[in-house]
């Protein structure tokens, strides 16, 4: 209990570091006197160096730690919002449905920001799973986690679809994007997803005290004067609108919003008003650190989906051991 | 002061409640008594508006609950759920606190004045020692207590409570009821609670509704309305009554 305390400074600051030594690794290392130099200018760095630094690996690294917030406050909203530990925005389908929506908007309306059409598509999957899962009142948590397989692969379903209707130029590129790989940032894509991910960051920190009520189960928050239709219907725009702007940019990377809040829960408790900022900062961490892996462990790239899965995967089977003592049962 | 007014609910075709009128009022812990099936707990989803009356009407003072917002409505009125599943192992302080969330705006975050409500409420509950474990490992009369305080936090007028003594030993259940009908004279609150024995309701009660088939059969005084002849049309046994002074004691005849 003494030690939550502690935590709660180790979570809010673990980015700094990480990202210091995502900056430092690499194809191309780079020594903290480098770094600092690159980073003032007239220093006399050469200019190839500087470019490395300021143009390729600053955005990639920028970009990781936006999508790795994105995606771990979409699993912690979600979590809370379907009163269900396991969930997050890929086992439920948002992230297969943004998929399908960037697809689409590849192949079809070459003209439109490729985020409208994703989050259009994450929000519909969204109500998709919800509604299939709920009987009544209720939404049972086996029922909900079917529910998110299956509408996962039916937008799967339609992405090979559409991969399969397109001419071989775009299929390349939707191929290559769906892979879930961070290896194609630049400044401009980080524009793309920034504004986006901004707002519904801004949404759930400033709301995120009423995730506790929302988590009570829809009698108990309507009692506490919550309009639980409404406030459910604003959480979900928002995890969708997030998980919209990171698929767009980086495909689908699966487990980070299911391990970050939970590992987060783990350590400084489940108030919602500290597991909302701190999945943010942990989630960051997270994904810059494994897109490091990512481009460094071989003298490939390896897309850090793979990186992600390989830490996720154990990680649920451990929960799904442990389910029942602790904070949840299935 | 809540009442209902001639309310009649039907659900899939089946009438649940018919034309019940009803009154509780500040001050007096008022006890709905009835069997499984009664329309007890539905008539409570009506008074805390989670259902709406097909016909009839519930009042809050003089205003109409349909006039009023959720947020409005749970600053005036708090329930107790008859179930309470945790997902989420809140501390006891965090899930007293949560009671504070329709007297502040969608963004804001609780501040001080209201962790300062929440602390009174602990020290008042005598939940002060516990108000750092997790919900979710205490003992079930624990639980239900800061439920209680949950809903005191919210500052309202009524309190509902739906069977607040179902999963509680004997100990918890006297201490529950003493709780409430302690709220009730020195808070000037309306109590309105549900219970399964009629000699707790002839204990802690100041009124008594029998509810039977979703009609009122009776209310009133509970030695007015709590004898073996309602209580054997209530459930169907054969009552005995003991009297030791002002004391009623009603058990089932068993042969």
């Amino acid at each position: 209990m003494k030690s939550r305390g502690l935590w709660v400074w180790l979570l809010s600051l673990a980015p700094a570091p990480v990202f210091v030594l995502a900056l430092h690794v690499g194809a191309y290392p780079i020594s903290l006197t480098e770094l600092w130099q690159a980073l003032t200018p007239g220093s006399g760095v050469p200019e190839q160096l500087r470019a490395v630094i300021l143009q390729v690996r600053l955005p990639r690294i920028v970009l990781a730690l936006l999508v790795g917030m994105a995606l771990s406050l979409a699993g912690a909203t979600l979590q809370a919002v379907f009163r269900n530990p396991l969930v997050d925005a890929y086992i439920l389908g948002l992230s297969a449905g943004a998929a399908f929506g960037c697809a689409v908007s590849v192949a079809f309306l070459p003209a439109w920001p490729v985020q409208i059409c994703a989050f259009a598509c994450a929000l519909l999957a969204a109500m998709l799973t919800f509604g299939l899962a709920r009987t009544r009142a209720e939404v049972p948590t086996l029922s909900l986690i079917l529910a998110g397989i299956v509408v996962s692969a039916l937008f799967t379903a339609l992405v090979s679809l559409i991969k399969f209707l397109v001419d071989p130029h775009k299929l390349a590129s939707i191929v290559f994007w769906l892979m879930g790989s961070l290896s194609l940032a630049d400044w401009h894509t980080v524009m793309k997803a920034l504004p986006w991910i901004a707002a519904g960051a801004l949404a759930l920190w400033l709301s995120r005290w009423r995730l506790n009520a929302l988590s009570m189960g829809d009698q108990e928050a309507k009692s506490l004067g919550v309009e639980v239709g409404r406030e459910r219907g604003f959480f979900l725009l928002a995890a969708a609108l997030m998980v919209a702007a990171a698929v767009s940019v980086s495909g689908i990377i699966g487990w980070v919003g299911l391990m970050i809040p939970h590992l987060v829960r783990m350590l400084v408790g489940p108030d919602h008003r500290r597991v909302i900022p701190l999945s943010m900062t942990l989630g960051a961490a997270f994904l810059m650190l494994s897109d490091t892996l990512a481009r460094t462990v071989t003298g490939g790239e390896i897309p850090v989906g793979i990186i992600t899965t390989v830490c996720g995967a154990p990680f649920f089977i451990y929960l799904l051991k442990r389910g029942g003592q602790e904070s949840w049962k299935l | 002061m809540i009442s209902a007014q001639q309310v009649s609910l039907r659900l899939n075709g089946r009438e649940i409640l018919h034309q019940v009128d009803l009154t509780a009022r500040p001050g007096e812990v008022t006890v709905l008594l009835g069997p499984n099936g009664s329309g007890k707990t539905t008539l409570f989803l009506c008074l805390s508006a989670q259902l709406t009356a097909e016909r009839g009407a519930i009042f809050l003072g003089e205003q109409d609950l349909r006039r009023l917002s959720r947020r409005q409505l749970a600053r005036r009125l708090a329930t107790v759920p008859q179930e309470h599943h945790p997902v989420f192992p809140y501390l006891v302080r965090d899930l007293v606190l949560l009671g504070r969330l329709p007297r502040l705006g969608f963004f804001a975050q609780p501040r001080g004045a209201d962790r300062r409500v929440v602390e009174d409420i602990l020290e008042l509950l005598g939940l002060t020692d516990l108000a750092d474990k997790p919900y979710t490992r205490i003992s079930g009369g624990e639980r239900q207590l800061a439920l209680i305080g949950r809903c005191l936090a919210q500052e309202p007028e009524i309190l509902l409570l739906d069977e607040p003594t179902s999963h509680l030993d004997l100990r918890n259940q006297v201490m529950v009821l003493k709780l409430l009908k302690n709220l009730a004279t020195t808070q000037k609150l309306t109590v309105l609670l549900t219970l399964h024995d009629p000699n707790l309701a002839l204990l802690f009660a100041d009124r008594v509704v029998l509810l039977e088939a979703g009609r009122v059969l009776a209310q009133g005084l509970p030695e007015d309305v709590v004898n073996p002849e309602n209580i054997k049309k209530l459930y169907g046994l054969d009552m005995e009554m003991i009297s030791q002074g002002a004391r009623r004691l009603l058990y089932p005849r068993l042969s």
